[in-house]
């Protein structure tokens, strides 16, 4: 029993530490958070998988054979105890109880025992009555005996639970492992090329693996990932996806995640065809076959590609696939898009408080851009304009690594809601070859026209020229460095802000030369375009920091899905759920079963001796004894 | 228990009945007749079941606690009212004084959180005051908040029905509702003791929990606006839930009851209230009784977690941590009854354990959604 506890206390603990730190993440997740060394302990613990470590399974293992043993050793007496009347109590035991009393009683013997009799009956009791040699009668009762049962039932619950669990955990896999039959395969290679040592056969007794399925294909093998790699389980048939739907409420949260599968199996005379949802599997051959999740299956996606620190105005197209790669540019200098996901809905709350109402938002495309360093940094690129603090923007999110948060670029939409006029704006203010034109519009403008000071107006000119050339090497971050290199310390203030209005100003002829140039017509002042102007700079400076020398404009989409299955066959559950039943009626019966033994001696001269005991002395027992001692009187009198 | 003995001798509950169980059974089983004529081809076989065996057992509740007869019934009433008031348009919330002011889902919760706290206040007054009349009004603003909260609860199920025919859902499924419900099932359990034990002076103790939740709630409707109805995802979309997350919150509730009681205990036995509080022997046996029927009933719906996890998730047990601390929590009482029922043991120990088991049933309640991350990811903060 202490021993038991002692161990039940261990399996709390490491419950416990298998809830605080995160189950089966990638191997290399465990690294970055506690560096090599703790890895390394905490590996060599099997902390990464507590509830299937050998150590836990011993545990769990040895609580089975200890809680079998205890109800091995006492069922006997429990069974025994139910079924004895204990009608040899003496007069002076049951005197020495502490729930007792005696009465003095009317009536004939016979009369006195069948009133007892009927009294014990009507609170079901039951009774046996024994003739002593000295002329006593000794009534024994007893009631709610099966209490014991409960504690049989209970013990015995928790073992059957335990094997069901144990036969549907990985034992069998775990043996042939230490045996050196199997191994955990770790290499990133197709299913059918796994060694046969990390395969398990159609034979496996109880498994939990996954599979997805891109739609129009199909499968016969589940992963199972274990540790750091992962195992492949055959199947006795073939699944295929013929459609994946997920289907949206109003509101554009997800209301259903719906499959339909076709089975294929020689045993079957034709394919057996099922649709699947969340909290509706399909069990076949003893398989059952769950919606776990979805992702993307590989769809088609074509983008624009901007240039960004170029002076190009039309784009390039660029068609990509989702779990695919594409190979921008050569030599040095080359970068590879890695395309990973791609999502048709997404549901954000783009509101400043965060307290609006959250709403889809359109597609938007993971990808990682890697250079030939093997460095990459994450993107994430939105199709449809998104509202943010009231206006639209183009946005794309980058990060360096991917535990760090994303920071995002936004791009102010044009008068048509596109890209294309802040991306012709960029073309006018990288183009150097542009700038002296826009410095010369710009003094035109501002300069009164009259003003005869050519020498000025050339200073003016080429300040202006120089200003642009340095946002277009390195946005306002250059042009603070410019301020700090050539201007002393107490001007700086007024200088920052003359660069920004000068900015701003050449911004504007820029933003009209490259309208000419697209045979539109000049923009007029107006707040919304110098909004717009201002947004656009703003995305000007912080191209910089974006990563990638483009843009991609995700312009359409073919979508296609692939369904995340989940496939376990798990033999143990009818005894894990047969036990839980035996487990609930033991409960039931340990504490609303009280078992409660009543002795009534009725002696010769007509005393009646009464004495109450239970297995438990609490409250309940008080009560009842007070309530028939009472009645008893009434009963006897 | 006097009334169920005739010369001495115990009747059957059955033979026990009078007019008005037989005429309170009837409305039931006519409310539930209707139902069926008029939306089985709605339900399900489960659903069906669930209809008639909500006869069966709210009758029985009924007979065997006459104030519950008062409770169900009022709550049919009112929240009939309500339907008929909004008249399928959720624009009347707004509109209609009734349901503006005092039984739309959010007026009559707001309506439970006022009660509590008022039942609250008014049960430490009748504690300090020994006041008979002062505790009968505190029980009385506790029933009247619980009518109110159930109320409620059945007015946001038709008012999610009214948003979408696809959305509506029986109000279980978030950490709003089932806090409703956290207080709801603690008062009930607590009013049911209180009869059983025929003393007042426990009240202010476990509604002091209470409070706390309807403090919770208060929180998540002005800060988080929680009362909005989100439709149900995916995973949530099944009959299990509707009676996992009840079992589970009868055994919450009676675990928080036992931790309260506890507490008095504690004080009482340091001398602090002694005068006051019900004798150390009836607090002990109130503490055990209420973690028993706790623990059954959380054996019950961790089990009826464990099969409905079968059915979405593909394995009955995953080791996620919300399942885990089921288990911890489990652990922890089966311990604390197997010291009571097989060592015998009582007192102060016990006592403090049950105020410790709060603390690690809270845990497995909110501070795994806060600090955990796993599958049961709903209730989210």
């Amino acid at each position: 029993m202490r021993f038991a506890v002692s161990l039940l206390t261990v399996l709390g603990i490491a419950s416990i530490i298998g809830t605080v730190l995160k189950q089966n993440e990638p191997y290399t997740n465990y690294i970055i958070q506690f560096g090599q060394f703790w890895f390394e302990v905490f590996e060599v613990l099997g902390l990464y998988d507590v509830y299937h470590s050998v150590w836990f399974l011993l545990i769990l293992l040895f609580l089975v054979i200890s809680t079998s043993l205890c109800v091995y050793r006492n069922s006997p007496n429990m069974l025994r105890e139910m079924r004895v009347w204990r009608e040899h109590a003496t007069e002076k035991s049951l005197r020495a109880f502490s729930h007792q009393h005696e009465y003095q009683a009317n009536g004939t013997p016979d009369e006195i025992r069948a009133g007892l009799t009927r009294f014990l009956t009507a609170r079901g009791f039951r009774f046996k009555t024994v003739q002593h040699e000295n002329g006593d009668q000794l009534i024994a009762a007893k009631a709610g005996t099966y209490q014991r049962l409960g504690y049989i039932f209970t013990h015995t619950a928790i073992v059957v639970i335990c094997v069901g669990g144990l036969i549907d955990g990985n034992v069998p896999f775990k043996v042939q492992e230490l045996l050196g039959y199997k191994t955990v395969e770790v290499r990133d290679i197709a299913a059918s090329e796994v060694p046969a040592e990390s395969r398990l056969s159609t034979a496996n007794l109880s498994f939990r693996g996954n599979m997805t399925l891109p739609e129009g294909t199909s499968a016969d093998v589940a992963f199972m990932r274990m540790r750091d790699g992962y195992l492949v389980q055959e199947l006795p048939f073939r699944v295929a996806l013929k459609d994946f739907r997920i289907e949206h409420y109003a509101t554009g949260q997800p209301k259903s995640f719906e499959s339909d599968l076709v089975i294929t199996d020689p045993d079957l005379a034709e394919p057996l065809e099922a649709t699947i949802s969340v909290n509706k599997p399909l069990i076949y051959k003893g398989i059952a076959i769950y919606q776990s999740d979805f992702q993307d299956g590989g769809s088609n996606l074509d983008f624009n590609l901007w240039g960004l620190f170029s002076n190009q105005v039309a784009p390039l197209s660029v068609r990509g696939t989702i779990h695919q790669e594409v190979t921008l540019g050569e030599g040095d200098t080359a970068l590879t898009v890695e395309f990973d996901d791609f999502r048709k809905f997404n549901i954000l709350n783009l509101t400043a408080d965060g307290k609006g109402k959250p709403h889809n938002v359109g597609p938007n495309v993971t990808f990682k851009v890697r250079d030939t360093q093997g460095q990459a940094r994450e993107y994430v690129t939105y199709m449809q304009p998104l509202k943010l603090d009231e206006r639209f923007y183009f946005v794309s999110g980058m990060r360096p690594a991917l535990q760090e948060e994303f920071k995002y670029l936004r791009i102010p939409v044009d008068e048509n809601f596109e890209i294309e006029g802040f991306m012709r704006l960029r073309a006018a203010m990288m183009d150097s070859a542009a700038h002296a034109e826009i410095a010369r519009r710009l003094t035109k403008s501002s300069l009164s026209a009259d003003a005869d000071n050519d020498d000025m107006k050339g200073k003016f000119e080429s300040s202006v020229t120089q200003l642009l050339r340095a946002f277009a090497e390195g946005g306002y971050t250059r042009i603070a460095a410019l301020i700090e290199d050539s201007v002393p310390e107490e001007q700086r203030d007024n200088a920052a802000q003359t660069y920004i209005k000068i900015i701003s100003s050449a911004a504007f002829e820029a933003h009209n030369l490259a309208r000419e140039r697209a045979d539109k017509s000049p923009a007029v002042a107006d707040e919304e375009t110098l909004i717009f102007l201002q947004d656009s700079l703003n995305s000007l400076s912080d191209i910089f920091f974006y990563g990638a020398p483009f843009y991609l404009e995700l312009k359409e989409y073919e979508h296609r899905e692939a369904s995340g299955l989940q496939l376990t066959r798990s033999p143990g559950k009818n005894l894990v759920y047969s036990g839980s039943v035996l487990l609930v009626l033991g409960i039931f019966a340990m504490i609303y079963i009280r078992e409660r033994r009543i002795w009534l001696l009725v002696k010769s001269d007509n005393r009646v001796l009464f004495a109450m005991s239970s297995n438990r002395k609490n409250r309940d027992l008080d009560l009842e004894f007070a309530r028939y001692q009472e009645q008893l009187q009434r009963l006897l009198a | 228990m006097n009334n169920a003995l005739i010369n001495d001798e115990p009747i059957p509950l059955l033979k026990r009945l009078n007019w008005q169980d037989w005429l309170y059974s009837i409305v039931l089983l006519a409310g539930a007749i209707f139902a069926f004529n008029r939306y089985s081809h709605h339900m399900d076989v489960y659903e069906q079941g669930f209809l008639f065996g909500a006869v069966a057992t709210f009758s029985w509740l009924g007979w065997s606690w006459k104030a519950m007869r008062n409770l169900v019934l009022g709550v049919g009433v009112l929240s009939l009212f309500a339907i008929f008031v909004y008249d399928a348009d959720l624009q009347r919330a707004e509109q209609a004084f009734f349901l503006k002011y005092l039984i739309s889902s959010q007026s009559a919760i707001m309506w439970m959180n006022v009660l509590f706290i008022l039942a609250t206040v008014t049960y430490w007054v009748a504690l300090f005051n020994r006041s008979q009349f002062t505790g009968k009004f505190a029980s009385s603003l506790a029933w009247a908040a619980v009518l109110m909260g159930f109320v409620g609860l059945m007015v946001r199920w038709y008012e999610s029905y009214l948003i979408a025919p696809d959305v509506g859902y029986i109000p279980v499924s978030n950490l709003y509702e089932v806090f409703i419900l956290f207080c709801l099932i603690t008062a009930l359990l607590y009013l049911y003791y209180e009869r059983r034990y025929a003393t007042r002076q426990l009240g202010g103790f476990v509604m002091l929990i209470i409070s706390a939740a309807v403090g919770f709630i208060l929180w998540y409707i002005f800060d988080r606006e929680a009362y909005t109805i989100q439709p149900l995802v995916p995973a949530l979309q099944s009959y299990w839930m509707k009676i996992h997350v009840p079992a589970n919150f009868i055994g919450y509730g009676a675990f928080s009851l036992a931790a309260m009681v506890g507490i008095a205990y504690l004080l009482s036995a340091r001398g602090i209230l002694a005068s006051r509080l019900p004798s150390l022997d009836t607090m002990d046996d109130l503490m055990y009784k209420a973690i028993a029927v706790g623990f059954a009933f959380f054996t019950i719906a961790t089990i009826l977690g464990a099969m409905w996890a079968a059915e979405a998730w593909g394995g009955y047990w995953s080791w996620d941590p919300k399942e885990t601390w089921a288990l911890i929590v489990w652990l922890n009482y089966a311990a604390w009854l197997h010291l009571r029922l097989v060592k015998g043991m009582r007192g102060p120990i016990l006592a403090w354990w049950a105020v410790v088991g709060l603390f690690v049933t809270t845990f497995a309640f909110i501070g795994v959604n806060m600090f955990l991350s796993g599958l049961h990811s709903y209730g989210e903060l």
